[in-house]
This record gives structure tokens, sequence and C-alpha cells, in this order.
């Protein structure tokens, strides 16, 4: 394969070139799904919008379980990737250490997410993105999970690898930048997920072809020993994402260190037990069991999560400070780059994370609040403000910065661009708010009609649900634009847009 | 001072800065004070699933269902599934299938029973309605929870747990009557059921 460096000549960063090929693909792959789970997104959105009703039940299901699949597993996986490709190799001014292992890995899980997307849009696996036993899906639903869960493990692993090339090569001096740190944290917490996905998709896969058995309550425990450490991964890489962003956009400063990487610490040690929350009502375990996994330790990742919330915003308070805008108290945030789409997007990933996504989160993880809460609108209402309106805003706003140093392309339409996070985050904010309200009323999640006029008995909902649904649904049609145009702008970019200037050849490394 | 992408030189191993250092200990007492909450409010709230939790085959659930249906029916049936009408603090079975709540309970109001939850089947989601109270009905496992209704109405279960693809349409019903005033409230209840109001929805 062919290697070689060439020198950013924004950043001064040595890029190798299998680094740039192997972002450039995960990147492409990852905008492909979110495409397809924003279309999917959309099609939910108007059928649950009961004015619109657009799909019938079985269409709405599986194109539920499509949304789900897409988004929380192949879009935010493809892109994490993409980041560890970054924080390892471009960060450390190192190499790929095995790109063809790389490579072949990335083609693993495009086959494996192609296998799922197959037996879900042919209607084998009408079983949602939870797919709990015994529903069953098709034996190569399960097996495209696995494959695409080995793919992403050997990633993780060549990031592994990079950060002990780069320390071998002594390619940096001093310790790893913390935005690696935070990248190193989310590749950790990635394989303590992984494990609990071949530990419970590997005996689902063997049941679906006949072979032994899986209890439905086990299923439930070890599925979100994946299914929420997942979104753990997204919150260790936004988190990275945000300091990378800080830094790109204003120079932000770390405070300190020893904080932020103390706090990246508490994600690794405490956040796998948080996802014992999925289970607070379930009849399997205990009080003990879920009152310890979920109070005494979630809240320690919590705490994590509260430092970052003070010490990424002091980080852009500083570095505005040494930049000189030093006029009273809030000279640095009047004079800050609002048309830059990294850092509005920043600004609002922070914000609808930590107020919405955030408080949300932590009051479901009590018991009490979890029984009026679980299952209903309110449970999708919070990881909307989560996983979309925070992590998937963050990586949005990290991609203006990868089409002109990665993809070496200016940006298209950029006053398009620069409005995107204005729009999707403020759709998304109207949506999970409004969707969170729903679910106040007891409106189910994952139901196509809560009008129930098929049911054996009525269910008559407040006359207010239907106001707090349309509210929420033009929130979705807002952020949908919003989406639209992201994907318009990186596509148009990346396949037509004009080459960055400056010289970008690949030079071998020793002769450098 | 450095940004998040460089590495930092030397030891970085600092003490905080007064104003990180308030705010830690800030968030950490929080976290505390929800920590403290959780336990407390299990003992003193009484808001919480009792925990009486036993494994069960689903057949030997739905035969326990079949046989407390037997002894408790009261011979009225509501749209083809048995009314039951269970003594007070007696044990009550509700079996969730493939899209039914078996059978539809008549409770009485300030009385106490042992709710035992269970699926014929898959996974299913008990929420109770107007009260908004959700439990997970999952088969194998025998869900037990003292229940005292404490206000008289006409309730809904809801489904809210994806069950395949006549999901929405699992609704099964709980009526709890007060009976120092039986009579009047039935009477009322004929009143409210006939309202014309449930068939709006119909055209989807």
């Amino acid at each position: 394969m062919k290697g070689g460096f060439r020198i950013c000549p924004t950043t001064a960063l040595r890029v190798h070139r299998q680094a740039d090929g192997l972002i450039k693909a995960n990147a492409v792959a990852a905008t492909v799904l979110l495409l397809v789970g924003g279309i999917t997104g959309l099609l939910v959105l108007l059928t649950r919008w009961q004015a619109v009703h657009l799909l019938d039940a079985v269409m709405f299901y599986r194109v539920l379980t499509i949304h789900g699949m897409s988004m929380l597993i192949f879009f935010i996986i493809f892109f994490e990737m993409a980041i560890l490709y970054f924080a390892g190799p471009v960060l450390l001014n190192s190499r790929v250490p095995a790109p063809k292992l790389g490579w072949s890995m990335f083609w693993l899980m495009v086959l494996g997410a192609v296998m799922v997307e197959w037996t879900m849009w042919t209607g084998r696996a009408d079983v949602l993105f939870t797919s709990y036993v015994p529903l069953k899906a098709h034996p190569l639903f399960y097996l495209g999970v696995i494959l695409f869960a080995v793919g992403t493990l050997i990633t993780v692993a060549v990031f592994f690898g990079s950060l002990v090339v780069a320390k071998r090569e002594k390619t940096y001096e001093g310790s790893v930048p913390l935005v690696t740190y935070g990248a190193i944290t989310a590749a950790i917490i990635a394989v303590i997920t992984l494990v609990h996905g071949a530990a419970i998709y590997i005996p689902t896969f063997l049941w679906s072809i006949g072979i032994g058995n899986v209890d439905p309550q086990v299923y439930r425990m070890v599925w979100w020993g994946l299914g929420h450490s997942s979104q753990q991964i997204n919150v260790a890489a936004m988190v990275a994402v945000w300091y990378l962003l800080g830094a790109l956009t204003v120079g932000s400063v770390v405070i300190n260190e020893k904080i932020s990487r103390t706090a990246f610490v508490l994600y690794i040690l405490f956040i796998s037990m948080a996802s014992a929350h999925h289970l607070l009502v379930d009849p399997g375990m205990g009080p003990t069991w879920k009152v310890v996994n979920t109070s005494y330790f979630m809240y320690m990742a919590v705490l994590a999560s509260m430092i970052h919330g003070f010490t990424v915003p002091a980080g852009i308070e500083v570095g505005q400070r040494v930049r000189g805008l030093t006029k009273g108290m809030f000279e640095w945030l009047r004079r800050a780059p609002w048309g830059d789409p990294g850092f509005s997007a920043l600004v609002f990933s922070v914000i609808i994370f930590g107020f919405v996504g955030g408080i949300t989160g932590v009051t479901f993880g009590t018991e009490q609040i979890n029984i009026i809460a679980h299952n209903t609108l309110r449970i999708p209402g919070h990881f909307h403000a989560t996983v979309v309106a925070g992590t998937a805003l963050a990586f949005m706003g990290v991609t203006y910065y990868v089409i002109p140093l990665i993809f070496r392309k200016k940006v298209a339409f950029w006053p398009l661009a620069k409005i995107q996070p204005y729009l999707f985050a403020f759709g998304m904010l109207i949506f999970s708010v409004a969707m969170t309200f729903a679910g106040t009323f007891g409106i189910p999640r994952r139901h196509w009609d809560m009008t129930f006029s098929d049911a054996l008995f009525d269910v008559q909902f407040s006359p207010a649900v239907n106001l707090v649904v349309t509210v929420m649904a033009l929130g979705g049609l807002i952020a949908a634009l919003g989406g639209a145009i992201y994907i318009l702008v990186t596509v148009w970019s990346v396949f037509l847009g004009q080459p960055m200037e400056g010289d970008a050849t690949y030079v071998d490394a020793r002769s450098s | 001072m450095h940004t998040g992408v460089e590495s930092p030189r030397g030891v970085w191993w600092k003490p905080a800065h007064k104003a990180e250092k308030v705010w830690v200990v800030l968030a950490f007492a929080w976290c505390m004070v929800l920590f403290a909450m959780m336990p407390l409010w299990h003992w003193k709230g009484g808001q919480n699933p009792s925990g009486i939790r036993a494994r069960v085959e689903p057949e030997a659930f739905r035969v326990r269902t079949d046989e407390f249906i037997a002894t408790y029916k009261v011979g009225e049936e509501d749209n083809g599934i048995p009314i039951v009408e269970p003594p007070p603090g007696s044990d009550i079975y509700l079996l969730g299938q493939m899209w039914l709540w078996t059978p539809s309970l008549r409770l009485q109001k300030d009385a106490e029973y042992t709710l035992h939850l269970s699926s014929a089947d898959v996974n299913h989601g008990f929420s109770l309605y107007p009260l908004n109270i959700n439990f997970q009905v999952v088969p194998g496992y025998d869900y037990g929870l003292r229940v005292t209704p404490t206000e008289a109405g006409d309730f809904r279960i809801v489904c809210n747990e994806f069950c395949g693809v006549g999901h929405h349409v699992m609704v099964g019903r709980i009526e709890v009557i007060d009976s120092a005033a039986a009579a009047t409230d039935e009477a009322a209840e004929e009143l409210v059921l006939s309202a014309p109001e449930g068939d709006e929805g119909g055209d989807r």
C-alpha cells in the first residue's frame, strides 16, 4: 500500500496517506447511512404525526427498525472510526500501522451493514432496533451485526496500534493531546461494548438457526450492555470532538489536564453500569441490584459529564481572552465566531446535550421516575437530545473542518452551511422537548396508532396531545431540513467541490 | 497554555484553579444528593415495584391464569374477554399475549391485591392509562406487584413494548369499583362508554 505524508498547510500536522484515505472512506459510509437513517426518520415522523399518518403499520415498524439501526449503530460508528483515524495517526503525526487490515475491516463493516440493511428492507427483520428475544429476525440480521462488530473491534485495535507506533517512533513529545485521550476513552468503551455485543448476538444468531436458547431477560440485560454502552462511545467521542472543535474554532485552552482526563477515566469506570437503568421496571432484577447500578455507579459517570460541561465552555472563554477579547464579562462570547458552523454546532451541542438530554436522562435513571417514563415518548425525547442534538450535531460541526483539512475541498454553499447548525439545533430542541412532554401523557413510544382506532377498548388521550404532537412534528421537519442541508453541503463539497489551494503531495517518510 | 490538539509537555498533573475546584465539589455534592434520594425514596416513598419475582414457564402461567379466570369470572364478557372479579386480598393474574390482555379485571377500591404479570410469547409492556404507570412484561418471569386501587374508574392497559405487527391494538381493561357506591358508579360508567367520541379516530 502506498504510504507517505503530506504537511497540512493549516495545522502543520503530518498526515499519512492511509489516514486520509481511511478517514474519507469511513466518513462517506457514515454520510450514506445518515441519509438512509434520515429518510426513514422522516417517514417515522410523518406517520406518528397523526394528522398525516403516512405509512401502514407493517411499513411503520419496518422503517422504525431501519431508522434505529442505521443511525444508532451504522452512521455513528462509521463516523467514530473516522474520528479514531484522525485522533490517532493524524494528531500524533504518525502513520497508520496496518493499513491493509484497516481497509479490510472497513469493507467487513460495510458488508455487515449491507446484510443488516437487506434483511430489514426486505421485511426479514421487523424486530426494531432492540430485537428483543423471542422476536426473531432472519439469521443474516444477527450475522451482519456480528460482522460489523468484528470490523469495528479490529479497527479499534488498529487505533491502539497507531498509539504504540507513534510512541515508539517518537512522532510526538510529552503526553498524547487531550482530544486523543478522549478518543482512547471512546475506544476502550467500544471494546467493552463490543464484548457485550458478541456475548449476546452470537447466542442469538445460533438460536435463530435453531441451536440453543436465549432467555428473554438475560437478553435484555446483556443487550443493553451493548445498546446503552454504545451511546457511551458516542458521549466520549462527542466530548473529544467538543475539545477538538474548541481548539479549531477559537483556539480554546485546556484549563487543567488533570481534571479533564480524570473525568474521561470516570466514563470508563462507571458508564457501562448505567445501562442497568433500562431494566428498572423489569421483573428479573431485585431492587438492590437496580439501586446500586443505576444510582451509585451512574452518578459517577454523570459527574464526568458535569465536569466537561464546565471545562469546555471555560476553555473557550480563556482561549478567547488570551486572544485579546477581554472587555467586560461577555466580549469573549459576543465576539465569538457565530458564523462558523463548527463553533455554533459546538455551542448548541453542549447546551442541548447537557440541559435537555442530560437532565432528562439522569431523572429517568431513578427507579420511581422510570415507572412513569418507561417506554413512553419521554424516552426517545431524551435520546434525540443526547445522540442527535448532542453527538450528531457535534459530528456535523467537525465535518466543516474535515472537508477542507482531510478532503482538501472548499465547503460548498457556505451561506447554507452557516445556518445549518442553527436550523438543526433549533428543530431538534423543539422536537425533543415536545416529544418528552407528549410522553408525560403516557403516549407509548414505538406505536403506530395513538388513536387506538382498531383496539378492543378505546383509549382517549387528552386533546392537548394533538397540539404537542404537532409541535413535535414541526420541530422534526425543521431538523430534517437542517439534516438535508448538511448532506447536500457535504456531498456536493466532497464530490463536486473546488479543491483547496496549497501543496498536498505525499512525500515518503524517509526522504522528508 | 495549550489546546486540546497539542501534546502537553512535562508534568501536567497540576492543582486545579479555584473555580474548577468549586464546580467539581458542587457537582459531586449534587451527585451524592441524587444518590441518597433513590434508596431513601425506595424505603420512604412507597412508589416502587414490590419485587416479588419468580421464574415461570409461559405455559404454566397460562394454566394459572385460566384457573384464576374459571374461579372468579362473573359470567359477562368484555368484547370477548372474560371479566373477572377477584375477592380483596387475592392473587390476580394478567396474561399478555399477541395482542390481548386477559382477563378484564374488576377490582374494589381500597382493597389490596397481588397482581401477577407475565407473557405467553414475547416481551410486552404494561402501561396503566390514564395513570401512566409502566412495567416490563417478560416471558418466563412472573412479576408480582402489590397494588391497592385508590380511585374508582375505568382504566386501560396499553401495551407499550413492541410485540409484532398488531402491537398497537393491544389494549386491556381494569375497572375499579367503589363497592359503597357501586350502583351509581356503574350507571355513570354506562354514560361514559356510550359517548360516541371513540369513533372519531376511525379513519386513521
